[in-house]
């Protein structure tokens, strides 16, 4: 199963992509409750759209960004393109998924 | 004992630098990303870290969709979105939280200029949305009041 729940619907020529990312999205400033320790930073810092194969959208998250995070964006295409999203976060780890327009 | 003091502290010296480069070396990493510009702490820093000046322009032509009342401070949803035209990239601001920088947005010629996402907050604030069109930076205001916190802990 990947981590990007994705979902995207074409209307008069523009692309409605929305998607949901499974991620913790620790800021690093909030402290375990029962030992005091501060719970290390781990959270999405880009995520990338590409739909044919051509670059859409570049977007640079910080710690900000609630947990579990949602993604909406436009672009101008059609039924069909192969929509893909893929992210990275400050630990390295990525995923990607890809997606039809409908 | 002086210079026996002096060798052991040159030895410590020189291991420090040793290290320094690596450092620096893995934040590289991550070039891409903007790290300066999300770690700034105050709000007229952090524009003119991420534009290099802080000419911003009040516009109707930017439309920022946040909730006058979150009361959940860990998701408000903010929609930005403009009728401008040429927009590079779209940035969005929390004034009040540790870092203002919450998260920014680089448009091709593809996309459209309307985003959505969702942010913590940590307090009430005022959010900011700003787009870069040509060279200029057009900004959108609203304040958030928060009942309960998104960064507690």
């Amino acid at each position: 199963m990947s981590t990007i729940k994705l979902r995207a619907k074409e209307s008069n020529g523009v692309v409605t992509v929305k998607a949901l990312i499974k991620h913790p999205m620790e800021t690093g400033q909030r402290k375990n409750k029962k030992t005091g320790d501060l719970i290390p930073a781990h959270y999405i810092q880009e995520v990338h759209s590409k739909a044919n194969g051509k670059d859409v959208i570049t977007i640079y998250w910080g710690p900000a960004v609630s947990k579990n995070p949602y993604l909406t964006f436009k672009y101008k295409g059609n039924k069909g393109d192969n929509v893909e999203i893929s992210w990275v976060d400050n630990q390295g780890n990525r995923d990607t998924n890809t997606g039809k327009v409908k | 004992m002086k210079r026996r003091n002096f060798i052991k502290n040159s030895i410590l010296f020189a291991g420090a630098l040793a290290v320094a480069p690596s450092a620096i070396l893995s934040n590289q990493a991550y070039a891409a990303w903007p790290k300066k510009s999300f770690d700034i702490k105050d709000l007229s820093d952090s524009v003119i870290s991420v534009y290099g000046h802080n000419n911003l322009e009040e516009s109707s032509k930017v439309k920022l969709k946040a909730p006058a009342i979150a009361e959940n401070g860990a998701i408000v949803p903010i929609n930005v979105s403009t009728t401008l035209d040429n927009v590079e990239s779209i940035m969005i601001f929390v004034e009040n939280n540790p870092q203002p920088l919450s998260s920014g947005y680089q448009l091709t010629s593809l996309a459209q200029p309307s985003i959505g996402t969702r942010l913590k907050m940590g307090k009430t604030s005022n959010v900011m949305a700003a787009v870069k069109s040509g060279d200029k930076i057009y900004t959108s205001t609203q304040e958030v009041k928060v009942t309960i916190g998104g960064c507690g802990g």
